[in-house]
C-alpha cells in the first residue's frame, strides 16, 4: 500500500543550474589575513592550553595562533603539520565545537571560543599556496613498509614513515586515494579538489609509492604483505554499513548513505545526480547529517531525519544538527524504522516508524507509529569493519581490530589505525593520530 | 551635569581639553573643526620665524606601534614645524580668536636661541590676540639638529634665558614646553621657573625609532631607504609623562607651578589622572589623530560623569589630589602585606597566572590540585608582587588582599604599624642612626 498518492518521484536537475554551486560551496569561507590577525589577537597563549589537549593529535595551537599573530603563517603550519600532516583537511573537517573549540577558555569566558580551525586552515592553505614542503627524510633506511588503505589513517602513518627515511608503498582498493576524505566528508566542507591536492602535497615528501586498484584479500594476502615488508599497517577503514533489517531492504529507493555520498563527492556535474523529493534518512551520526543535508541542498523538498533517541544521544554535534536544520532539513527524534512502504512497482513509497522510549538506559518501542512518505529512504545506521580480508589472522574485538596502545595488532610485523580498529572516534583527525603513533612505534621497533 | 570650565593661567575655557600643537592644530580649517567638536582649546601648530617656510619630507613622516587589531598604541613622527608661511598663520589665529572668544587659543613659538628673533616673533603675534605662547623645546627631531627644540629644552640655562626673554618681550602668559628627552625633569621645570614662566607643559615627543623594516633595513619611516629618530606619542608614552609631571608637581622649587599635562591622553581617565597629578588642564595629539575630533564628546561626558558621582563640581576640586600620595620608595609601608587570591568563579583556567609565577617569580600558583586543573595561591610563596594580576585576561578575577598576623611566607608577625625601609633593620644607615 502506498502511503500517499504521489507518483514516486526521483529525479536529477531539481535546481536552477546556478543553484548547484551556490549550495555546495565553502561552509565556512577561508580567513583573509586581516581576519586571521583578528582572530590570532584574541588567543591567550594558555598555559598547559586545555584546547591543546583536546586535539586528537596534539597540535600546539598557541604556539600556531602566536606564529600567525606574529607574521609566520608558514611557520605556523609547520608547527600545525609537525603533529597532523593532514592538519589541512582537518581544519575543515573537524567538529572543533566538540574538540579544541569546546575547550577553549574564551568559551568559558564568553562564549565565543577563538576560531581555532580557521586559523588552522589559513596557516595551511598559506604554506599550501607559497611554500615547498615543509618537511625531509632523514637518511634513508632501506626498510620497507607496506600501508594498507590511502585514508587519513594509512597517509597519516605513510607521511611520518617516510619521513624517518622508510620506503612505504601505499596498496589502495580504490582508483582514487584519499579514503573517506576523497569520496566522503560532505561536499561543502572540502571544496576545489582539496583532498587531492592535499594528498599531493603528502606524497611531495618521497618515498611513498601508492598501487591504486589494489585490495587486500583480494589481490594479496596478509601473509605475503608481512612477508614481503619489514612491516604493516591496516588503515582500512569501514568497507561495511548496518543493515535496517526490515523487508524490502533490496527495493529500489532503499540507498545506503555512505554510497550516495561517494557517488555525489564524484560527480562532475551535481546537477545529474537524482535524488527523491521527499526523502527520509534513518540514523543519528554524521552520516546521516551530511546525507540529509546534502540530499536537501540537491533540491528534495521534504527531508527528514528520523533517529531513535533524543537529540543529545545524536553522534553528530549540535551544531552539525544545526547545519543540517539551518539547510531546511527535519529532524525526528525517538522514532525507530518498523516497515518499508512500496509502490505498485515495489519501489520505495514511504516507512512506518514506531515511537521509542527510554526506561532504565533500555530502548523499547511504545506500540504507536507513524508513517512518512517517502521517495526515498537513507540508511545511515553505522559503517561495519570487512574482516574477511584479514583471514582469520588478526584478533579483532566488538568487531574491529583490537590494538594496543602503540598501535600493535596481534600479528606481529603488523600495526592499525583509523576506523578499522576498536574504540577509535570514527574522526578524520584520530585516524591521523593513529597512523602517526603506529609509524612511531613501528620505527621505534625497526631501529631497535 | 559637573562644571568643567577651567581657568589655566587666568585662561577661560569651556572644558580641560586642549588639542596640543601638531597637525591637529596646524590651521584654521582644523581649528574651526575641533571647536565645532567641542574641544576647550588649542595650541596651534609652532610657528617659526618669518622667512622662507620650513620645509618637511615628502615621503611617509610616521612610524607606528600596534596593539591587538591594529590599535595604535603609539605614534612617531618626523615632521617639523609648521611648513606655512607665518603671514598666514597669524591672519588665521586672529580670525579664529575673533570667532571663538570662549575657547582658548595658545601660540607654540620656536625660533632660533638668539634674543632677536624671540623679540621680533613676540611683537609680530601680539596683534593676533592670542590668550599666550608656549615656547616648543620639546621637539626632538630635525629642528634640534638646528639647535632649537629639544637641543634648548635638554639645556636648563638656555630655557631660563629664552624664558626670561619671553617674559619680558609679552604679556601675555607664557608656558613652556618640556622635552621627556633628558635625565631629570627637575632641572629644567626649574629653569622654566627662574626664567618667569607661568606654566610648564609636557611632555613633547620621546625620541624614538619604532621598527626596522626587515627587507630594506631601514629604520621606518623610511624616506628612500633612511630613516632618522623621530618623536614617539600616543597611549604608550603615558605612563613616562605621568611620572614626569607627578616629578615637577611634587619638587620642592616647582611645587605649585601650573602644569598642562600631554602624553597619550585617550579617554576621560587618562585625562582625570593628569588632572590629579597637578595639571590645570590637557593637551591632547595622537588619540585625535586616531579617532578625530569627535572623541572629545567622550572625554566631556566621561568626566563630568565621574565629577558628579564622585560629588566634585569643578575640576580644581580634585586637581593635585595624587600628588602627595606619590612618595619615595623608601617611604612606602613595609608592614603592607599582600597576597593574591583568585576567585574561582570567575577564573577562566587558562594558566596565565600560574606560568608567569612560575617561570619568572615566586612559584606561588597551582596548576593541579588533586588531579584537576585548578590555579589556586600558594601563601607560602607569594610575595604580592601581583604580576598575575596584572596577566591574568579576566578583570576583577585576582585580587591583591592585605593580610594581618603572621604572614605564611615568612613566618614572622606582620608588623601592625606603618615601617618604612629608613626604619628597616637591614638598611645600614637606619643601623647608623639606631646606634
Ligand atoms: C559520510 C561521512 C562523513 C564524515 N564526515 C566527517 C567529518 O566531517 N569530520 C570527521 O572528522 N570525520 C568525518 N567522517 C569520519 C572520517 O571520514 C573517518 O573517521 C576517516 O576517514 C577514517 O580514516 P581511515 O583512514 O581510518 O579510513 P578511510 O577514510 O575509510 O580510508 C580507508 C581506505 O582504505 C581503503 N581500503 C579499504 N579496504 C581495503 C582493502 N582491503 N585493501 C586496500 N584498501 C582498502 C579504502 O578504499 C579507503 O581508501 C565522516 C565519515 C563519513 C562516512
Ligand atoms: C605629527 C606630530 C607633530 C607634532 N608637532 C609638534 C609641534 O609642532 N610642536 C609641539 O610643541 N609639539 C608637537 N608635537 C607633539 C605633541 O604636541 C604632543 O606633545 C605629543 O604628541 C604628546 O601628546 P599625545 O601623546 O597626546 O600625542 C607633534 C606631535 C605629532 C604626532
Ligand atoms: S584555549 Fe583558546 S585562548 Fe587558550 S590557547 Fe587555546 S585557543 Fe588560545
Ligand atoms: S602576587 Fe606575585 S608571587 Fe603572588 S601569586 Fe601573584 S605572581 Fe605569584
Ligand atoms: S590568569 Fe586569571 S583566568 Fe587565567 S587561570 Fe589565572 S586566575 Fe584564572
Amino acid at each position: 500500500m502506498a502511503a500517499t498518492d504521489h507518483e514516486r518521484d526521483v529525479q536529477a536537475n531539481r535546481l536552477e543550474s546556478s543553484q548547484y554551486d551556490r549550495n555546495f560551496s565553502d561552509i565556512h569561507p577561508a580567513l583573509n589575513r586581516h581576519e586571521a590577525l583578528v582572530e590570532a589577537d584574541r588567543c591567550y597563549f594558555c598555559y598547559d592550553a586545555p584546547c591543546m589537549n583536546a586535539c586528537p593529535t596534539g597540535i600546539d595551537i598557541p604556539m600556531f595562533i602566536r606564529q600567525i599573530s606574529a607574521d609566520n603563517a608558514n611557520g605556523s603550519a609547520k608547527t600545525i603539520l609537525s603533529e597532523n600532516i593532514l592538519g589541512g583537511m582537518c581544519a575543515r573537517v573537524c567538529p572543533t565545537e566538540t574538540l579544541c573549540e569546546e575547550v577553549c577558555v574564551r568559551e568559558t569566558s564568553e562564549g565565543k571560543p577563538v576560531k581555532i580551525g580557521l586559523l588552522q586552515r589559513y596557516a595551511t592553505d598559506h604554506l599550501m599556496n607559497n611554500a615547498e614542503h615543509p618537511f625531509s627524510r632523514a637518511k634513508e633506511t632501506g626498510k620497507k613498509i607496506a600501508v594498507v588503505g590511502a585514508g587519513p589513517g594509512g597517509l597519516s602513518c605513510a607521511h611520518r614513515l617516510a619521513m624517518h627515511g622508510h620506503d612505504v608503498t601505499i596498496f589502495e582498493a580504490r582508483e582514487k586515494s584519499g579514503g573517506l576524505n576523497e569520496y566522503g566528508i560532505a561536499a561543502y566542507k572540502s571544496v576545489d579538489g582539496f583532498a587531492q591536492s592535499e594528498l599531493d602535497f603528502i606524497l611531495q615528501i618521497g618515498g611513498i609509492t601508492i598501487e591504486n586498484g589494489k585490495a587486500l584479500g583480494r589481490d594479496f594476502t596478509i601473509a605475503q604483505l608481512a612477508k614481503d615488508h619489514d612491516a604493516v599497517f591496516l588503515g582500512m577503514g569501514l568497507a561495511g554499513v548496518n543493515a535496517l533489517g526490515l523487508d524490502g531492504e533490496d527495493a529500489d529507493g532503499v540507498v545506503d548513505a555512505v554510497d550516495y555520498i561517494a557517488d555525489l563527492r564524484q560527480a562532475d556535474d551535481l546537477s545529474k545526480l537524482p535524488v527523491g523529493r521527499r526523502i527520509v534518512v534513518i540514523g543519528g551520526g554524521m552520516t546521516a547529517i551530511d546525507a540529509a543535508t546534502q540530499t536537501k541542498l540537491l533540491g528534495a523538498e521534504e527531508v527528514t531525519i528520523a533517529y531513535r533517541r533524543g537529540a543529545e544521544n545524536m553522534n553528530a554535534s549540535e551544531y552539525e544538527q544545526e547545519v543540517a536544520q539551518t539547510n531546511g532539513v527535519t529532524i525526528r527524534h525517538w522514532l525507530q524504522p518498523r516497515a518499508l512502504q512500496r509502490d505498485a512497482d515495489g519501489a520505495i513509497s514511504g516507512i512506518e516508524l514506531e515511537y521509542t522510549k527510554q526506561t532504565n538506559g533500555k530502548l523499547t518501542g511504545t506500540g504507536e507509529t507513524t508513517t512518512i512518505a517517502a521517495d526515498q529512504v537513507f540508511k545511515a545506521i553505522g559503517q561495519t569493519f570487512d574482516g574477511a580480508p584479514l583471514d582469520d589472522t588478526i584478533v579483532l574485538e566488538k568487531g574491529r581490530i583490537k590494538v594496543d596502545a602503540d598501535r600493535r595488532t596481534s600479528m606481529k610485523g603488523v600495526w592499525a589505525g583509523g576506523d578499522c580498529i576498536v574504540g577509535g572516534e570514527d574522526l578524520t583527525v584520530a585516524a591521523v593520530e593513529d597512523g602517526k603513533l603506529a609509524a612511531e612505534s613501528i620505527h621505534a621497533t625497526l631501529n631497535a | 551635569m559637573a562644571d568643567l570650565t577651567t581657568e589655566f593661567l587666568g585662561i577661560k575655557s569651556p572644558n580641560p581639553f586642549w588639542l596640543a600643537s601638531a597637525p591637529p592644530t596646524d590651521k584654521a580649517y582644523n581649528v574651526e573643526r575641533a571647536f565645532k567638536a567641542g574641544w576647550g582649546g588649542v595650541v596651534w601648530k609652532t610657528l617659526g620665524e618669518e622667512g622662507p617656510p620650513i620645509v618637511n619630507v615628502n615621503g611617509p613622516r610616521y612610524g607606528v606601534i600596534h596593539g591587538p587589531d591594529r590599535r595604535v598604541l603609539g605614534l612617531n613622527n618626523i615632521e617639523l614645524i609648521t611648513d606655512r608661511p607665518l603671514d598666514v598663520n597669524l591672519r588665521e589665529i586672529k580670525q579664529v580668536k575673533r570667532d571663538w572668544k570662549d575657547r582658548a587659543l595658545i601660540i607654540s613659538l620656536m625660533v632660533p636661541c638668539e634674543e632677536g628673533p624671540w623679540k621680533k616673533i613676540l611683537g609680530e603675534i601680539e596683534d593676533t590676540e592670542a590668550d599666550g605662547i608656549e615656547l616648543n623645546f620639546g621637539c626632538p627631531h630635525g629642528m634640534s639638529e638646528r639647535g632649537m627644540g629639544a637641543s634648548v629644552g635638554q639645556v636648563p640655562e638656555y630655557i631660563e634665558m629664552v624664558t626670561r626673554w619671553c617674559k619680558q618681550y609679552t604679556r601675555m602668559p607664557v608656558i613652556v614646553k618640556l622635552t621627556p628627552n633628558i635625565t631629570d625633569v627637575r632641572y629644567p621645570a626649574r629653569a622654566a621657573k627662574a626664567g618667569g614662566a607661568d606654566a610648564v607643559s609636557l611632555i613633547n615627543t620621546v625620541s624614538s625609532i619604532t621598527s626596522v623594516n626587515l627587507d630594506t633595513f631601514s629604520p621606518e619611516p623610511s624616506i628612500d631607504g633612511k630613516g632618522s629618530h623621530g618623536g614617539f606619542c600616543g597611549p604608550a608614552v603615558k605612563p613616562i609623562a605621568l611620572n614626569l609631571v607627578a616629578e615637577i608637581a611634587r619638587d620642592a622649587e616647582t611645587r605649585g607651578l601650573p602644569i598642562s599635562g600631554i602624553g597619550g591622553i585617550t579617554t576621560w581617565r587618562d585625562a582625570a589622572e593628569f588632572i590629579a597629578l597637578g595639571c590645570g588642564n590637557v593637551q591632547v595629539c595622537t588619540a585625535a589623530m586616531t579617532y578625530g575630533f569627535k572623541i572629545v564628546e567622550e572625554m566631556i561626558e566621561g568626566l563630568s560623569d565621574w565629577m558628579d558621582q564622585k560629588g566634585y563640581t569643578s575640576v580644581s576640586d580634585f586637581t593635585g589630589k595624587a600628588v602627595p600620595n606619590v612618595t619615595d620608595w623608601q617611604y612606602l609601608n613595609l608592614s603592607y602585606v599582600t597576597k593574591a587570591k583568585i576567585d574561582q568563579d570567575a577564573c577562566i583556567k587558562c594558566g596565565r597566572c600560574h606560568i608567569a609565577c612560575e617561570d619568572t617569580s615566586h612559584q606561588a600558583i597551582t596548576s593541579m590540585v588533586d588531579g584537576e586543573r585548578k590555579f589556586e595561591v600558594i601563601d607560602e610563596e607569594c610575595v604580592g608582587c601581583n604580576l598575575c594580576v596584572d596577566v591574568c585576561p579576566v578583570d576583577n578575577c585576582i585580587s591583591m588582599e592585605r593580610i594581618s598576623g603572621v604572614d605564611p611566607r615568612t613566618g614572622v608577625e606582620i608588623n601592625p604599624e606603618y615601617a618604612n625601609w629608613t626604619q628597616h633593620p637591614n638598611n645600614p644607615a637606619s643601623k647608623v642612626a639606631a646606634e
